[in-house]
């Protein structure tokens, strides 16, 4: 029994080491980039220690108890029981340490709900499943994106290497200046997510119909990635955040890019696009908003998630197409695109799918109809 | 002290159908103990064989195995299986067996009741396992059936639903017999405070399932209505609000985590007495720490929602009260400490069990007063972090006692001894590998791996291999418990047990009943003095 317990340990230890020999993997929390989050490791830490502590001295008692007061060693039993002075000191000590410990933890906590006063609001919005967001107050008013997982399908299924970032980058990452408060309002568009960014020591979650708040003030530029925290369905874990922390300077060019591209992208609703052109776009489109349920062979995941593939609606009436994009389907997975894609964007992914895969209607849909649908 | 029994059975107790009508019309206690105790056998590798599903696709990143949907109905059933399955049913058959022994009655108050309530049990588990092939598959909004998920789910929701209904309804007939049991039916003598810890864990238990079970049905009614008959009680668009629903379920929710820890503590003031042959150190600042942290469970349960967006002064609350319950919890491990000091110890697979028990609850312990704190909870929410806490104290705890139990009374039960070598190889390897899965997760979760994702990030998969390795080493050993059990249990091999096998056990079943206990015990009640 002995060599077979020491193999196994051994093994353990193996497996451990050949762990330790790789750098990627951490013991602990990352490392915090504002006072908040680092605030929380020193409480953390100061658990651990506390709990090290009263780990040693209970389990040293009760494994020398194991070791001396064994029956295989001629140790009698003895038969007292009852003792209101120790039962009344080991009720105390624990209610002291605890008040120990709830002392720094409300300071903590008290600050972390602390949202007064911001530099800049942004409101994230969570969507099955992506973040969405709006830059309501500050510098940067008015900007809007959405930010999608980068990470191409073909890496989710093996096909080819995993990129270094793996499962934790996005195209458009939330961009803030360092040393501000930033302010952000969570909600979510159809079931509850969580907004986690672990190096800012922030989690919030983003609920339906309501707005909630939290802050930060990262205190070092760089990038910081973080995950959807609430189970929000199929793709919960494909739903990253990532924020970069930039230089005010770099922050006030960023914001100017984002106003130009806005101009730039205010297309001519009424400009006619050419069938090409649309299936081009309407490609990119289906990527990012539609691959996740009906996947990239158009072929769906049924039952939950239908083919478009020959379906009766991306082949039939060009309107019910257009509405179900614009407006989902209750009571289905299918979520209403109307507030997050533009006139044009819904033309060219309902043309995409009418002309992809096996469906051949031939026919395209203009920004105008998608327009006149809306009403 | 007389109460002599009758080994050969009562005139009027002489009918007994045989073969499968015995088992489907008992109203022995008996009987209705090992039905319930081989459902949750059953449904422990069932609950089991999904976990190692989930633990395979997360051997590495990347989708192997199961697409992220089923994934979802594969963590969401694992734990409804393990909860309402596994664990809640193991404690009422350890209930029905040894209640009424311990008090010295000759059977439970509701002898019919007792049979309904475990038959709905197998219709309930049937419905579970059905929603897997309804259209859009099985319940994939998590154990906790968060709205507005679980409004999205297919029919197989419904069938989650109702089967939670029905083991609702089964926990709340379990409860009330026991408690009338308990009240009613002790031998002469046996006052409130003479009866064994056992009992009187499952007196304050008891109270507690009949307080939530309700309530937890009344939350997933709701969402049965929202989800059909257009009702908005959790639709915020309508006037509702989604952050209702997380209260109502956690004001079942916690009291439901401690209905599945505080038998476990009565079976472990059980076991080590026994094998300390010293009586427990504080019976009645047990009985009061019981009580305690059966009130305080009541008065926490946003502890499990630290990150919807409380305001302050619900937040303070809610992390005093949750450390609060260090206190009595501490009182508990000090006194199981204060029994085994200076005792005369002897570590058969029951009292490794147990030991085994204290030593990994403990840890479960410790992570539960890290949670506490709000802003480190904050960090570790819905992280493998929590995935490790409940599994310390839910495996590590729950089922290391049931299994300790089990050692333990399974002479009394069968008239056999288990194989002792056997037993410990289970202890130890349970042990070990317990500790292999998942101890690496609180460093995954610290790292910040969110729960509940069938894919993680690639500084994730050196912990995840290892966890991995850990469950199915741990899911293979629990073979082993089976074998065991059937060998006594179902073969009728292994030596046979004498009346009271442990030198230190002194409560009723073991002084007054020979081994195998009786068909029909304490016919006439003993005298306790």
């Amino acid at each position: 029994m002995n060599s077979v317990l020491g193999r196994l340990i051994g093994g353990l230890l193996l497996a451990l080491n050949s762990g330790l020999a790789s750098a990627a993997y951490q013991l602990n929390f990352q490392p915090p980039v504002t006072r908040i989050a680092s605030e929380i490791y020193d409480l953390h830490m100061l658990m651990m220690y506390v709990i090290l502590a009263v780990f040693c001295v209970v389990f040293g008692v009760m494994f020398y108890s194991i070791y001396a007061h064994r029956k295989s060693v001629g140790h009698k039993a003895e038969q007292f029981h009852e003792n209101t002075t120790v039962e009344i000191i080991w009720t105390v000590i624990p209610f002291v340490i605890l008040i120990g410990m709830a002392w720094p933890a409300t300071k903590t906590l008290i600050a972390f709900k602390d949202t007064s006063n911001p530099d800049i609001t942004i409101k994230a919005t969570g969507y099955q499943w992506k973040w969405g967001y709006d830059y309501l107050k500050g510098e940067g008013e008015g900007v809007a994106f959405l930010s999608n997982l980068a990470t191409p399908q073909d890496q989710i299924h093996n096909q080819k290497p995993k990129g270094e970032n793996y499962l934790l980058e996005v195209d458009n990452p939330l961009v803030v200046p360092v040393g501000k408060k930033i302010r952000v309002l969570t909600t979510a568009n159809d079931v509850i997510h969580s907004f986690w960014v672990p190096a800012f020591g922030i989690k919030q979650d983003a609920i339906p119909g309501f707005v909630r708040d939290t802050w930060f003030r990262a205190d070092k530029e760089g990038t910081y990635r973080g995950q959807c925290a609430e189970l929000c369905g199929k793709d919960h874990g494909f739903m990253p955040i990532v924020v970069e922390v930039v230089s005010p300077e770099k922050y006030a060019q960023w914001v100017g890019d984002q106003k130009n591209k806005a101009t730039a992208a205010a297309e001519d609703p009424n400009k006619q696009w050419s069938a090409a052109e649309l299936k081009a776009r309407g490609e990119k489109v289906y990527a990012a908003n539609c691959v996740a349920c009906h996947q990239i062979s158009g072929k769906g995941l049924p039952p939950a998630f239908p083919p478009l593939d020959g379906s009766a609606i991306a082949t039939g009436d060009k309107k019910k197409h257009i509405d179900i994009v614009l407006n989902g389907k209750t009571g289905t997975a299918m979520a209403p695109y109307g507030k997050q894609l533009s006139d044009t964007d819904i033309a060219a992914v309902v043309t995409y799918e009418r002309n992809a895969w096996g469906n051949k209607t031939g026919d395209m849909v203009q920004p105008a109809e998608v327009k006149a649908v809306r009403k | 002290m007389s109460a002599v029994i009758d080994n050969h059975g009562h005139d009027e107790h002489a009918y007994h159908p045989s073969g499968l009508m015995r088992w489907v019309t008992t109203t022995n206690h008996k009987d209705i103990g090992t039905l319930y105790l081989w459902f949750s056998l059953t449904m422990l590798f069932v609950g089991g064989v999904l976990a190692l599903t989930l633990r395979a696709e997360l051997f590495q990143p990347g989708i192997q195995i199961v697409n992220p949907e089923f994934f979802n109905q594969l963590t969401t059933m694992h734990g409804l299986i393990m909860v309402f399955g596994a664990i809640m049913p193991a404690f009422v058959g350890f209930a029905n067996w040894q209640i009424p022994m311990m008090i010295g009655a000759p059977d439970m108050a509701f002898a019919r009741m007792n049979n309904w309530s475990f038959w709905l049990l197998p219709v309930a588990a049937s419905l579970l396992v059905i929603s897997f092939f309804v259209p859009g598959g099985a319940p994939a909004a998590g154990w906790t059936l968060y709205v507005p998920l679980s409004i999205q789910m297919g029919p197989g929701m419904d069938l989650g639903i109702f089967a939670l209904h029905i083991m609702g309804a089964s926990s709340i007939m379990g409860s009330i017999n026991i408690v009338t049991t308990i009240l009613n039916m002790r031998a002469p003598g046996m006052t409130l405070m003479k009866m064994p810890m056992f009992v009187w864990t499952w007196l304050i238990t008891a109270y507690l399932l009949i307080a939530v079970m309700p309530v937890l049905a009344g939350a997933i009614t709701m969402v049965l209505a929202d989800r059909h008959f257009g009702t908005s009680f959790f639709n915020a668009a309508g006037g509702g609000d989604p952050v209702m629903f997380q209260h109502i379920f956690w004001f079942f929710g916690h009291p439901e985590v401690y209905i599945m820890i505080l038998p476990a503590f009565g079976i472990i003031s059980q076991v080590i007495p026994a094998f300390a042959r010293k009586p427990l150190f504080g019976y009645a600042s047990m009985v009061y720490a019981t009580s305690s942290i059966a009130i305080l469970s009541f008065i926490v349960w946003a502890h499990h929602m630290f990150t919807v967006g409380l305001p302050t002064a619900g937040l303070l609350f809610f992390m005093y009260a949750t450390m609060l319950i260090a206190v009595p919890t501490g009182v508990k491990v000090f006194n199981w400490l204060a029994t085994m000091w200076k005792g005369s110890m002897t570590f058969e697979t029951p009292m490794l069990f147990a030991v085994g028990f204290i030593f990994v609850f403990t840890m479960g312990g410790f992570t539960g007063l890290m949670l506490a704190i709000m802003p480190v909870d904050v960090q570790v929410q819905d992280t493998y972090y929590v995935v490790a806490h409940f599994h310390y104290v839910l495996v590590a705890g729950s089922l290391f006692a049931i299994f300790a139990g089990t050692y333990f009374w399974i002479p009394k039960w069968t008239g056999r001894m288990y194989d002792e070598t056997l037993g410990k190889w289970h202890f130890w390897l349970s042990m070990i590998f317990f500790n292999i899965t998942f101890f690496p997760m609180h460093f995954l979760g610290l790292a910040g791996m969110p729960r509940r994702i069938p894919d993680y990030a690639s500084q994730f998969t050196e912990f995840n291999m290892i966890a991995t390795v850990g469950a199915f080493g741990f899911g293979l050993s629990q073979l082993l418990f089976l074998y065991i059990v059937l060998k006594c249990g179902v073969f009728g091999k292994g030596e046979k047990a004498p009346a009271r096998p442990w030198e230190g056990a002194d409560t009723l079943e073991w002084t007054h009943l020979p081994s195998p206990a009786p068909y029909h015990s304490f016919h006439e009640q003993p005298e306790v003095k």
